[in-house]
């Protein structure tokens, strides 16, 4: 890592989470750094889905849901009511646990993100859509069937196929929900290797249930259990010399 | 080995039981059209299809309650089909899932299980005498749409139920306003079974006798109806008239199968239609 002082990008401050009067997340703070991969561990239904999705704002859809505490994206708190959510979803952007890509070609697809936003410049789409295929290493296996439905894609293809869409409307901030958690190991190699290479341009925040993918790809980790967060700091320092008993015990595996 | 053998024979016995259901159920509906179809097929011609009736409608054909009938299931498809989808859009997009929504949807689907006599005598009331449209297809066709709007809202809604989550918030990640990713892409996948729910919404209502029964439908018309103030003839209570009504009963009787006929025939082409147009958005989504 360089010497020169990192920014922070995206941090949460003091972060609480109903699910109607069921407490999902308990001042959580964490901070996520530009240009860097924060990886967030922890048991299934410790929060960290919920942690990542309250960054775009995705929970708003959630009927009966609630937040407190603040969330920033660079200087600004991105639950101000002044704050354009269509906007900020653009800004920040989303990959899924499971692929989701819409029964479109793949073509359209990668274009759906420029289109809603008014983009109508067919040279200037089909760069986009070379470049974020590229971006996603995507291009090479798919350039000559971009009219092709993007069901006809593998599994870890649709996948790649996700992140490719979300690179196309230029994000600041992308998340990643559990991205490999339906796909098999050698699509998983792929995926890891294009977040390696995402964080040159972008800030990138990571949900994931398998320890080694956070040790593998991310600069930082937060660990959470039950809601909160229990511990943060730079991975390396995470998996050989965590503060924390409960964290030495999750990534040793006596739990989780 | 023997415990092996009783299943096999227990599965063979229980599927026989299934395709016995079926095929018995199939053979009473093949009976039902085999019999219209032979005892109405000959009362068909191209007079009986463009014709009016003629003496005491003892003769000629049954023009005037083809067009009646078409006419006032146009009628209820403008009325029925924008408000029945945009009611369900809103109530499965937008409407915030509470106790008032489901009261709602409870109530629209108990509407569509009210008898249609229960339909006719309301559009009486309130078309008829309230407003004051008199009986005509106006007040005919707007009864029939009330009757089918909880059939096109039931059915667009289950429609809109089987687009994935993941295609509405997956737009919403890349910063669509929720009106953007319902309408490009809830909508595309949804509106094959909408359409489909609304047509064969729209082919019972063709067929229907007592909305119609108080509310427009004629014994007999020596026109065809010139504006929606007028009343009109229908297929289905046409029927009704000669199968049950008619002083010379014995001789009508092959106008009465012959009519029965076409609106089978009308009803079977208007689900056909919707199964095509199905079958031809969805191809064209793949």
């Amino acid at each position: 890592m360089s010497a020169e002082p990192l920014k922070i990008r995206m941090e949460a401050k003091n972060l609480d989470f109903y699910y109607g009067i069921k407490k999902a997340l308990n001042k959580v703070n964490i901070a996520c750094y530009e240009n860097r991969v924060t990886a967030i561990i922890g048991p299934s239904g410790c929060g960290k889905s919920t942690f990542i999705r309250t960054l775009n704002r995705m929970n708003d859809v959630i009927p009966g849901t609630r937040v407190e505490g603040a969330i920033f994206l660079d200087e600004k708190n991105i639950r101000d009511p002044d704050v354009d959510v269509v906007e900020l979803r653009r800004r920040v952007g989303m990959v899924f646990q499971k692929p989701n890509p819409f029964p479109k070609s793949i073509y359209d697809n990668i274009a759906y993100g420029l289109r809603i936003n008014g983009m109508r410049d067919k040279r200037k789409l089909e760069e986009v859509v070379e470049r974020s295929l590229r971006g996603a290493a995507l291009w090479e296996e798919v350039k000559d069937r971009l009219d092709e439905n993007a069901f006809a894609l593998s599994g870890g293809q649709q996948q790649r196929l996700c992140i490719a869409r979300a690179l196309a409307v230029e994000p600041e901030v992308i998340l990643f929900d559990e991205p490999c958690s339906a796909i098999d190991p050698i699509a998983t190699a792929k995926v890891e290797d294009l977040i390696e290479n995402l964080k040159k341009r972008y800030t990138v925040i990571i949900v994931t249930h398998n320890m080694q993918q956070a040790a593998r790809v991310s600069d930082f980790t937060a660990f959470m259990m039950l809601g909160e967060l229990i511990e943060f700091d730079v991975t390396d320092k995470i998996f050989t010399n965590p503060a924390n008993k409960l964290t030495e015990d999750y990534i040793t595996g006596r739990f989780g | 080995m023997k415990q092996a053998a009783r299943k096999k024979v227990v599965q063979f016995f229980g599927f026989f039981l299934l395709r016995a259901c079926l095929y018995l159920v199939l053979a009473v509906l093949l009976l039902f059209l085999y019999d219209i179809g032979k005892k109405g097929g000959g009362a068909i011609s191209w007079e009986f299809l463009s014709q009016a009736p003629r003496r005491g409608m003892t003769e000629g054909g049954i023009f005037p309650a083809i067009f009646g009938t078409f006419l006032v299931t146009l009628l209820t498809a403008i009325l029925a089909v924008p408000l029945g989808m945009c009611s369900a859009i809103y109530l499965n997009e937008y409407a915030r899932q509470g106790r008032l929504t489901r009261l709602i949807r409870l109530s629209i689907r108990n509407l569509s299980g009210v008898p249609s006599i229960v339909y006719g005598l309301f559009g009486v009331i309130l078309f008829v005498n309230i407003l004051r449209f008199g009986t005509s297809v106006l007040s005919a066709g707007l009864t029939l749409g009330l009757m089918t709007l909880p059939w096109t809202i039931t059915a667009s809604e289950e429609a809109l139920k089987t687009v994935p989550n993941s295609y509405r918030e997956g737009a919403l990640a890349l910063g669509a306003t929720k009106w953007q990713s319902i309408r490009t892409n809830v909508l595309p996948y949804a509106v094959p079974g909408m359409l489909t729910g609304t047509v064969l919404g729209l082919a019972r209502a063709a067929g229907e006798t007592a909305p119609i029964l108080f509310t427009g439908a004629a014994f007999f018309l020596p026109y065809l109806p010139k504006s929606l103030g007028d009343q009109f003839m229908a297929l289905p209570y046409h029927l009704y008239i000669m199968a049950t009504q008619h002083h010379q009963i014995q001789q009508v009787r092959p106008i009465a199968y012959g009519t029965a006929l076409v609106l089978i025939v009308l009803v079977l082409g208007m689900n056909m239609t919707a199964v095509i147009i199905r079958y031809r958005l969805r191809r064209k989504q793949r």
